[in-house]
């Protein structure tokens, strides 16, 4: 597969490491009242769609970014790459 | 031998080159430019194989990679190739080939018994027949089934050529070089797009080169050899013949094999026998031509029987015909071709035999309405019979059947990405479908345009809609343009030994008994009869299949449907998929800065993580591995050790919220870490199972070095990276993996000290440098380095570091340093010892089932800031009271084995897995101790210290009776490190 | 001043050089490295010491050959800056002052080999090693691949001929045998 990185343009996907559904930059507030159960279900509760699904590839043989791909995983094409940095900062994480 | 069939002129063979070569020890001539097949039918063989089941005499039916027949061992000794297509392989002066499959000659091959049991080897007969009794299968029946049937055979040799990969772009991959590939190519390179041209021959051009029809005012094969050689004077197009594209994989990315030494005896010095690329590419223009498929009568396997475009192959391009009286069986127009061509160069034509009643006929030999019903001749053909279409029969004497039963376009790669094949009526034949790989387009025969000027035109409008060209006006020579004439027609009724899958012995019986046997799916057929399953992939057998199954189904051919079009499209060798990644360069290796002093020490070196490490430092008189490890314990505890500790992963972490960063990887604090110390981190993933464990040294505020185990160095520096940027994006932190920029040796001992203040430039004592002190320094009177008060063998120890250009330099003067107090360098098993000794956790224990409270580390976990794996380590299940607790085990006899991987039982009960009470991790001989220890995990362990139980391998039929102990068995209270 | 000895990434006192007909492979062992990465926050500072530096910031996939300091793109705010080692042997403490709390420095020199593919062979044998579209790189183009199932750098440097190669240290003995292979293939 070819991903599209977002700063260096078609990469081989041999250059990536994968590690699944993109929900993991969705992790929850560790103060919460219900902690537990909201990290049970980040840790261990995922989709595993057949078609369109957000997941995180490392560029481990690359620039070391954690990209956000959205593929479809019945016919593997890509319809966007992002940072995952970006998302995560669009999706409220901060520090 | 003469070449008795080769024709005096003609053919695009050099005849001033002659090659002698071998086949089944008989000698042989023929021409560059030749196949294995065509200098064998040059020479009068017909005869090159046995059949896979019923070891029925075979020749060749095709001129091409589709060949399923005349499969030899090519070359001898460790370059022996099983398997291996005489049409495709090219004649070198020295070949020496061997027919496959038989016992004893290939004339008399003992084993054409099978063919008179042919009723009982039907499809299914292996399910059917050796079900039982069961011991039979292994032992017996496989055996002798395995030794019988299969094809060629393993030289058992390591194949000594090595194969190469390599890595290609190109704005548009063409793969084919027949007439739509070359038109293609030629617009698509003038226009000054980078181009791939590939075709699996080598000698390009396609049917051009098999066929008479001019092209303009030349020959086709002479417009090829012209076109080819534009193309190759073009800087933009890279020409690759003898390469077969084998499959159309994900966003544009194709593979191929390049066979850059199989057409020489020995491949040149330092060359590779064969390229797998890896195609990137942004367009491909499919123009991989078509396959002529064959019909299935009664006998229709007998050598001599062959495609009639193949007869046209060998004709025309290689000048030999396969006998000097051949007959022609087709249901089209194509076959009388043949004919045409034979007969102009006097080969006598028995006779045409067409299943159509409307049909062309001729003046120069007889054309008859009928069907081949069956043929004779024991190992070639000498008479085929014929029943015309008013029902009579005749015979006709012949050494040579061309079949002509239509053309197949090669659909292969345009269903690699599941696309579908369609059912074209006018050609009876699947065509490309409507969902081709991305970027792909197919042009000439591949497409179902089976005309020469057809081809030019397509593959032309190819180029110029791939590169949106806005010229259509082109000058394409005047070619043959005869529209298909075809009578879909598969078999012969009332046939039963008729061959469909010449390979796999697969006959029109088979199929209809497995519709029988209520296989109604295309792909069930497939693997009851094994249809289409042997390594030419069906390619000249599949459509005959599918024919008849639809007509017992009383369906449409394309209502069955085809089975799965996968990659390779042909056979290809398990070495050009390994590369060069072969024995010593399966993976690379890392070799610390030390590596080359270390073998001048004779280490013995064991592969960690890919880094060779030393693993102990034998001595003269040692005979054991013990005795030195042994000595290095002993040596490091009462003076001082040396060891290489490069290989642990190291992290630059800085910024201002570094300390920040590593409270949330590490499950202890680290913010009040001071300036100039070093901390023991605990990693844990987000489950709460521990992941790593390592040291963090704060040389400044915002600057950390953090360390890895060494075999996860990579894993955790990714996830480093996951927690910094997808975690907590706004951190201001930066990472960088410094693990190979320093050089790094643990020296330790009690007169660790004392060795290297010789070589640090600075104050060493307890109290400028006390345990767990970090600094940045100099050594040598200047050089930079770094220095740690760190121990993993529980002695006073230090690990020092240098830019990695000096660490040989650095270890050498250590070991000057050390030797008024007989420094001793220590390998990985007297570092694991010393580890077992003092209780530390290492990777065996860190094995990804436990948690901070079965390492007995429960209460570093902070429960004050959020840290990755805090939340899910507290649950229930990871904090039972009866839960895992690291603990010593030592045995009571001294004498007696404590093995790692060993079960603790209690003293009295069953040994089985429900009354399993803890295991053990990590075990050694303890030479300070006198006898072997180990680090288990025991249920409740930190509350058992003293209890006796039974530490049980059942597996090495061991049962040692032990006492649970501390994990610490040496200097349990620390007063070692902090001397 | 220190008697120790440094030894090339080879493992000898000397660079190895590798002559073939139509390539060279030289180990390169006199340069210096260290990474710059900025600051959260001051980037716009670290941009302007960096173009001070080398005369423009490396974008992504691209190198500045600049003298006496060159620099390529590494990552997402990050690079790295090299030197010749004999005037530039404490670079990363050189650059920590002029970068100052702009960014973060890390010395890398001991952590790579360098080796520099020069010959009209050049493009043939780097498509026997890494998936580079080498002959589509101009002039400071800097990508990072795999070759060999090693991370290394690629850059096109200034020479119509000339690839330099940044490999792990550790395996710059693995990464040569792979050059040299495949220059014998491409022979």
């Amino acid at each position: 597969m070819i991903i599209h990185h977002p700063l260096l343009g078609p990469r081989d996907a041999a250059e990536f490491t994968y590690m699944g559904d993109a929900k993991l930059i969705d992790r929850p507030d560790w103060q919460s009242e219900t902690a537990a159960q909201e990290f049970y279900e980040y840790g261990y509760l995922r989709d595993n769609p057949a078609g369109w699904h957000k997941e995180l590839w490392f560029h481990e043989a690359g620039d070391r970014s954690w990209l956000v791909v959205t593929r479809n995983t019945l016919t593997h094409e890509i319809s966007n790459v992002e940072l995952a940095r970006d998302v995560a900062r669009a999706r409220g994480r901060s520090k | 031998m003469t070449q008795r069939n080769r024709f005096s002129t003609g053919g695009q063979i050099d005849r001033s080159t002659t090659h002698q070569f071998v086949f089944d020890g008989k000698r042989y001539h023929g021409h560059a430019g030749d196949t294995l097949a065509s200098a064998l039918l040059a020479n009068g063989v017909r005869l090159m194989g046995r059949s896979f089941k019923y070891h029925r005499p075979r020749g060749v039916l095709t001129a091409g990679s589709e060949e399923p027949n005349a499969l030899v061992e090519l070359r001898d000794g460790d370059r022996q190739e099983p398997n291996t297509r005489a049409t495709t392989a090219e004649l070198y002066d020295g070949l020496f080939a061997k027919s496959q499959n038989r016992l004893g000659s290939l004339r008399f091959d003992l084993l054409a018994i099978n063919d008179r049991l042919s009723n009982f080897l039907t499809a299914g007969f292996y399910y059917k027949t050796f079900m039982w009794p069961a011991a039979f299968w292994e032992k017996l029946y496989e055996p002798v089934i395995r030794h019988a049937a299969g094809l060629g055979s393993l030289s058992l040799q390591d194949d000594p050529d090595v194969y190469d990969k390599g890595f290609l772009h190109c704005d548009v991959l063409i793969i084919g070089a027949g007439p739509a590939g070359l038109s293609a190519a030629l617009t698509v390179g003038r226009a000054g797009a980078d181009v791939i041209l590939a075709d699996e021959d080598f000698r390009m051009g396609g049917r051009l080169n098999s066929e008479t029809f001019a092209l303009g005012d030349d020959s086709g094969a002479d417009w090829a050899a012209a076109a080819v050689a534009e193309l190759e004077s073009l800087p933009n197009v890279r020409v690759m013949a003898r390469t077969t594209v084998i499959g159309a994989f994900d966003h544009g990315i194709y593979g191929a094999v390049e066979r850059v030494s199989d057409h020489v005896h020995t491949p040149a010095e330092g060359k590779p026998r064969q390229i797998l690329w890896r195609i990137y590419t942004q367009r491909t223009i499919l123009a991989g031509g078509a396959t002529e498929r064959p019909i299935a009568f009664e006998n229709n396997d007998r050598p001599g029987i062959m495609l009639a475009s193949a007869m046209r192959s060998y004709a025309n391009r290689f000048a030999v015909t396969p006998d000097q009286r051949v007959a022609i069986f087709t249901n089209n127009d194509d076959g009388h071709r043949t004919a045409a061509d034979l007969h102009a160069k006097g080969v006598k034509i028995a006779a045409v035999v067409d299943v159509r009643p409307d049909i062309p006929r001729s003046h120069d030999y007889e054309v008859l309405h009928g069907e081949v019903i069956d043929t004779k001749g024991r190992l070639g053909l000498t008479f085929a019979e014929v029943r015309l279409g008013d029902g009579s029969t005749r015979t006709l004497e012949c050494g040579a059947l061309g079949l002509s039963g239509g053309w197949n376009p090669n659909v292969h790669m345009t269903c690699h990405q599941r696309g579908r094949p369609t059912w074209n009526d006018t050609l009876a034949a699947f065509v490309p479908g409507p969902d081709l790989p991305a970027g792909m387009c197919v042009a000439g025969a591949a497409n179902g345009t089976l005309s020469t000027a057809g081809a030019l035109r397509e593959g032309h409008a190819a180029a110029v809609s791939v590169l949106d060209l806005d010229t259509s006006d082109v000058d394409l020579p005047q070619a043959e343009d005869t529209p298909v004439a075809i009578k879909p027609f598969w078999y012969v009724e009332g046939c039963a030994r008729a061959w469909l899958d010449q390979q796999n012995d697969v006959t029109v019986k088979d199929v209809k008994l497995s519709h029988q046997e209520g296989f109604r799916s295309v792909e069930h057929l497939k693997r009851y009869t094994t249809l289409g399953m042997a390594t030419d992939q069906g390619k000249t057998s599949n459509m005959g299949g599918l024919a008849i199954m639809a007509e017992l189904a009383g369906k449409s051919i394309p209502e069955v449907g085809t089975t799965i079009f996968r990659p390779p499209y042909t056979p290809t060798a398990i070495g050009a998929f390994g590369g060069r990644h072969r024995g010593q360069d399966f993976h690379p290796k890392r070799l610390t800065p030390s590596h080359q002093w270390a073998t001048e020490q004779g280490a013995v070196f064991v592969e960690v993580g890919n880094w060779m490490r030393a693993q102990w430092f034998p001595r003269d008189g040692e005979t054991t591995w013990r005795q030195s490890v042994d000595r290095e314990v002993l040596a490091t505890r009462k003076s001082v050790g040396v060891c290489d500790v490069t290989t642990l992963g190291k992290v630059d972490v800085q910024g201002t919220d570094a300390a920040d960063f590593l409270n949330k990887i590490y499950c202890n604090g680290f913010a009040k870490l001071a300036v100039g110390k070093t901390r023991y981190g605990l990693m844990l993933r987000e489950d709460g199972i521990a992941m790593d464990d390592g040291t963090a040294a704060r040389l400044a505020e915002d600057h950390f070095v953090v360390t890895t185990t060494t075999a996860n160095a990579l894993p955790v520096y990714r996830h480093m990276e996951f927690v910094r940027q997808c975690l907590f994006p706004d951190m201001d932190v930066q990472l960088i993996s410094t693990t190979e920029a320093w050089a790094q040796y643990a020296v330790a001992g009690p007169n660790s000290r004392s060795v290297l203040e010789k070589i640090v430039d600075q104050d060493m004592s307890n109290d400028a440098f006390p345990f767990m002190a970090c600094a940045n320094i100099t050594v040598c009177g200047g050089l930079r380095a770094r220095l740690f008060r760190i121990s993993f063998s529980g002695e006073l120890a230090y690990e020092i570091a240098v830019p990695t250009a000096y660490g040989d330099a650095l270890m050498r003067k250590i070991m000057e340093a050390g030797a008024e107090f007989e420094i001793t360098p220590y390998g990985t098993e007297a570092l694991g010892v010393m580890r077992i000794e003092k209780g530390h956790a290492a990777g065996n224990e860190l094995n990804g089932t436990t948690s901070a409270q079965n390492l007995g580390m429960g209460r570093m976990v902070s429960k004050k800031k959020d840290s990755i794996g805090s939340i899910l380590s507290e649950r229930e299940g990871l904090n039972r009271d009866d839960d895992l607790r690291q603990v010593g085990i030592k045995p009571v006899d001294p004498e007696a084995p404590v093995p790692a991987g060993a079960h603790l039982m209690a003293m009295d009960g069953p040994i089985d897995a429900a009354h399993d009470q803890g295991y053990a991790t990590s075990a050694c001989f303890s030479p300070n101790l006198g006898h072997a220890i180990a680090l288990g995990f025991l249920k409740n362990g930190s509350e058992r210290t003293g209890e006796r139980m039974r530490l049980v391998s059942p597996l090495t039929q061991v049962e040692t009776e032990v006492e649970i102990v501390s994990a610490h068995f040496i200097d349990p209270e620390g007063d070692r490190l902090r001397a | 001043m220190h008697d120790l000895k440094p030894l090339t990434a080879l493992g000898g006192s000397e660079p190895r050089i590798e002559r073939f007909a139509h390539v060279t492979i030289a180990e390169n062992d006199g340069l210096a490295l260290a990474s710059v990465a900025a600051r959260m926050g001051f980037e716009a500072e670290c941009h302007g010491t960096l173009k001070a530096l080398l005369g423009a910031v490396p974008g992504p996939g691209q190198a500045i050959l600049h003298d006496p300091e060159a620099g390529f793109w590494m990552g997402p705010d990050q690079w790295m800056i090299g030197a010749p080692k004999d005037t530039h042997e404490l670079l990363a403490d050189n650059l920590k002052v002029r970068f100052a709390d702009t960014a973060s420095i890390t010395e890398q020199s001991g952590a790579w080999v360098c080796f520099d593919l020069i010959g009209p062979g050049m493009a043939d044998v780097c498509e026997r090693l890494c998936g580079v579209p080498i002959r589509k790189m101009v002039a400071g183009d800097a990508q990072r691949t795999v070759i060999h199932q090693l991370g290394c750098f690629v850059i096109r440097r200034a020479d119509a001929d000339h690839l330099r190669i940044l490999g792990p240290r550790a395996s710059a003995g693995t990464l040569h045998h792979a050059l040299v292979t495949a220059a014998r293939s491409t022979a």
